[in-house]
């Protein structure tokens, strides 16, 4: 009975949708203000009754409710509790209503924060966002039922995939689907700007927030998603450019592009088309990659024949949305968004190229990641894109982007002189050259010169958001007191930069000082790998609540003295009788020390994986920093009030101009 | 030219140019990083590349699985049901590499006809079935079910 309850809200919650989809919208073209007010007591509602079914469908997980269909295949009596709540997003119909959930809670949020807008262009953002949910609540009743019964129940389930079945899981599905959902918010913005013909300041004010937002989610997202294929999939890698990761990596790309962009709309009234264009190609691939990781489309081609109603839904839904959207940008955008002037050296046209350059690295994952599906559907041959193309293509743009950044950093709105940037950047160069030559003696080895050069690029951005804020100081009455007192969108800004630093100085010292060894080792051998001693001490066997243990025990030793011990594990899950390989990692700030087991060998040995990876933790750090400066320029005061603002930007003008 | 025009026309060709590199550059990396795949039949057809990597994917043929002793070397075959590669691979398989399973091998033929393998892949998933190798193993079906009328 209560499943049906669940299914019940959602329909309902369909019906409300699709109100807050249509009567604002007319409300906000015809003028009518009670239609307009329809749109805020709606998207509540919505989110209430979504809510409900999101509980719902949990309670099934936990009372182990197997004759509800996708609990019975996502779920089992011996999972533990806490994954069988993540079980609730574990597979296509449950992630589906995840998704649903959160672009309510969005939409909901802009309830409560819409106080600067104008009311007929909240009541179509509002309206907006209610299109989107129209479309994926109608996907979910009419393709993917999470209620549907399973008839008779079944005794067991079919348990939750072993690989999900991990703390770094539970959370990263969701950090990922809100940072998705939330570009939502900047596409409702730019098809309210398209359909009003108009940007006004206050409106690309309000919009940064919500995109730095969502940008900070899928940073968070992104990062979680590699940490956890580093130490669950067993074999020491972060990034695959595997088609699920592009899924995800593209819209942050564009969404980097955006939040940049928008700063130029809002600060200068320029580049509006473009900013436009990129709110709305961010959500585009949000939903592609949405469709792309869960709706069987990428695991198998095969999916579209198996069930072609899910299919011809999926690609009906987006081509009606990202199709319809684009229409309207044809339409409306050039006649609408002329204008704005700049010169040709400023930070304007920095942060133009920049944003551009990323367009670019996204357009070429876009063609490594659907141009084997395109080629497949079609039946002309089956391909791969292998992980080199994207490594050269994606450091070739990223070279002249973080070349750009350091110059953008530095230059001044409106106008510059090359020649100024010239002098002043001097000093930023050679303390560049001085740090990264002692680096690259430090690490040196056989590829000195290429780490050299990519580690430059790293140092570059950290060199120059340092002198950034020197400059920002300098020549003030009271330098330390203007540097304690920043604007928290500049610290934000350079915080985030830093932490791009770091990420691309991990990138390139992992990438090419990593140390992977296999070799076979029975208990008792010992193996050296970068200074550090590897003893195999022995092995035992256990049980875990769903699966069996074989559990190695590694001391790991440098100059005789005990680094760590490590316990790398292989589980068997029963159920599905599928095995796992747990690494052991001892983490560290320059170095993780990794181990493996592979499997066994004839007499007692086994195949071992022994790592040695400098920096890696810097990948991840530069993610953490990034998200710390999005977190803090949100909430700089001057993007929320704008008597505040006025304020703040005298005080900050004798800097910029 | 008035000021505003330079403008744009600086604009365009900054952006027609950085496009065109950029466009060069990325189809020439596309091309050489592209790998085709090849069922076993193919493969013994003559149809796959000498020169160039390639994938190639099949069921692990029950009993072929041979260690190579002292090394973390692996032979085995995969066969579509009609026709049967061997294959090499050193270092460690995929946790569910097993015999009688669909695998997926990247890596290059050798002149004496063993496919040397420089990864290994298998889905995780104990009901996957890599797409390639389940239109590889209906292929092969459908081929010998038309020899034998």
């Amino acid at each position: 009975m209560i499943p049906e309850i669940g299914q019940f809200a959602l329909a309902l919650a369909l019906a409300v949708a699709c109100a807050q989809a249509s009567l604002p919208i007319i409300g906000a073209l015809r003028g009518y203000d009670n239609w307009m007010a329809f749109a805020k007591p709606a998207a509540r509602v919505q989110f209430l009754l979504v809510f409900g079914a999101f509980l719902i469908l949990v309670h099934a997980f936990v009372s182990n409710d197997f004759s509800v269909a996708y609990v019975a295949h996502n779920s089992n009596t011996a999972l533990p509790t806490a994954y069988r709540i993540s079980a609730v997003w574990g597979a296509h119909e449950g992630s589906l209503l995840l998704w649903i959930l959160i672009l309510a809670g969005w939409t909901v949020a802009v309830t409560f924060f819409d106080s600067q807008l104008p009311r007929s262009f909240a009541a179509l953002v509002l309206s907006v966002m209610g299109i989107v949910s129209v479309g994926f609540l109608s996907f979910m009743m009419f393709t993917s039922n999470p209620f549907a019964r399973l008839l008779p129940a079944a005794a067991n389930g079919g348990d939750l995939n072993p690989l999900l079945q991990d703390p770094g899981l539970i959370i990263h599905p969701p950090m990922l689907y809100i940072g998705y959902v939330g570009t939502s918010v900047a596409f409702g913005f730019a098809i309210a700007a398209l359909i009003q013909g108009r940007i006004t300041a206050q409106a690309a004010r309000w919009i940064r927030p919500w995109a730095i937002a969502s940008w900070i989610f899928l940073t968070i997202g992104i990062a979680l998603g590699s940490w956890w294929a580093y130490y669950e999939l067993g074999w020491g890698g972060w990034w695959f450019w595997d088609p699920v990761e592009n899924a995800s990596f593209m819209p942050w790309l564009l969404g980097t592009a955006l939040i940049h962009s928008l700063a130029v709309t809002e600060k200068r009234g320029t580049f509006k088309n473009w900013t436009i264009l990129l709110a709305l190609s961010t959500f585009a691939l949000s939903l592609l990659g949405t469709f792309l990781v869960r709706s069987g489309v990428l695991t198998s081609v095969h999916a579209f024949a198996t069930d072609p109603g899910r299919g011809i839904f999926v690609l009906v839904l987006l081509g009606t949305m990202i199709g319809g959207s684009f229409i309207l940008y044809a339409w409306r955008g050039p006649k609408t968004f002329a204008g704005g002037t700049f010169e040709p050296v400023s930070r304007e046209v920095f942060l133009l190229l920049n944003s551009a350059l990323l367009a670019v690295a996204t357009a070429t994952v876009l063609l490594g990641t659907l141009y084997p599906l395109i080629l497949e559907a079609l039946g002309l041959g089956k391909i791969s894109v292998g992980p080199p193309y994207f490594n050269v293509v994606f450091g070739a743009v990223m070279l002249p982007l973080i070349g750009l950044l350091g110059i953008g950093q530095f230059s001044r709105w409106k106008s510059d002189s090359i020649k100024r940037l010239l002098v002043r950047l001097k000093y930023a160069f050679v303390a560049t050259i001085a740090i990264t030559a002692c680096a690259a003696i430090t690490l040196g080895g056989q590829h000195m010169m290429s780490a050299a050069i990519g580690i430059g690029f790293g140092v570059w951005v950290f060199v120059t958001t340092i002198a950034g804020i020197a400059e920002r100081c300098r020549n003030r009455e009271h330098p330390w007191y203007t540097l304690i007192h920043l604007p928290r969108a500049f610290i934000g800004q350079c915080t985030a930069h830093m932490g791009f630093a770091c990420t691309v100085i991990g990138v390139v010292i992992t990438s090419f000082y990593t140390i992977d060894e296999h070799q076979s080792l029975a208990p008792g051998d010992r193996a050296v790998i970068a200074d550090y001693e590897f003893h195999f001490v022995g092995l035992s066997s256990f049980d875990g609540p769903n699966y069996r243990v074989t559990e190695g025990t590694f001391e790991i030793r440098r100059d005789e003295k005990l680094v760590a011990t490590l316990k790398p594990q292989k589980r068997l899950y029963t159920v599905r009788n599928m095995p796992m390989t747990e690494a052991g990692i001892s983490p560290g700030f320059t170095r993780d020390l990794y181990v493996a087991l592979g499997e066994p060998l004839e007499d007692g040995a086994w195949s071992v994986r022994m790592h040695f990876k400098p920096f890696i933790r810097w990948i991840w750090l530069g993610a953490i920093l990034m998200a710390l400066g999005g977190f803090m320029a949100m909430f700089d005061p001057r993007l929320r009030s704008p008597a505040k603002a006025r304020v703040n930007s005298m005080a900050a003008a004798p800097a910029s101009d | 030219m008035t000021p505003q025009r330079k403008k744009r026309l600086f604009t365009i060709a900054l952006i027609l140019s950085g496009m065109g590199i950029a466009t060069a550059l990325i189809l020439t990396a596309f091309e050489k990083n592209l790998m085709y795949f090849y069922s076993p039949s193919e493969v013994m057809a003559g149809e796959a590349p000498q020169e160039r990597k390639f994938r190639v994917g099949g069921l692990v043929v029950e009993g072929s699985v041979k260690r190579v002793p002292d090394t973390l070397s692996v032979q085995f075959t995969v066969t579509d049901t009609v026709h049967e590669v061997p294959i090499i691979y050193t270092g460690i398989l995929p946790d569910l590499f097993r015999e009688g399973q669909g695998i997926v091998a990247h890596g290059q033929r050798r002149e004496d006809g063993v496919f040397e393998a420089s990864e290994v892949l298998a889905k995780h998933d104990e009901n996957y079935m890599p797409p390639e190798v389940a239109s590889a193993l209906a292929e092969a079906k459908g081929a010998a079910d038309a020899a034998t009328y």
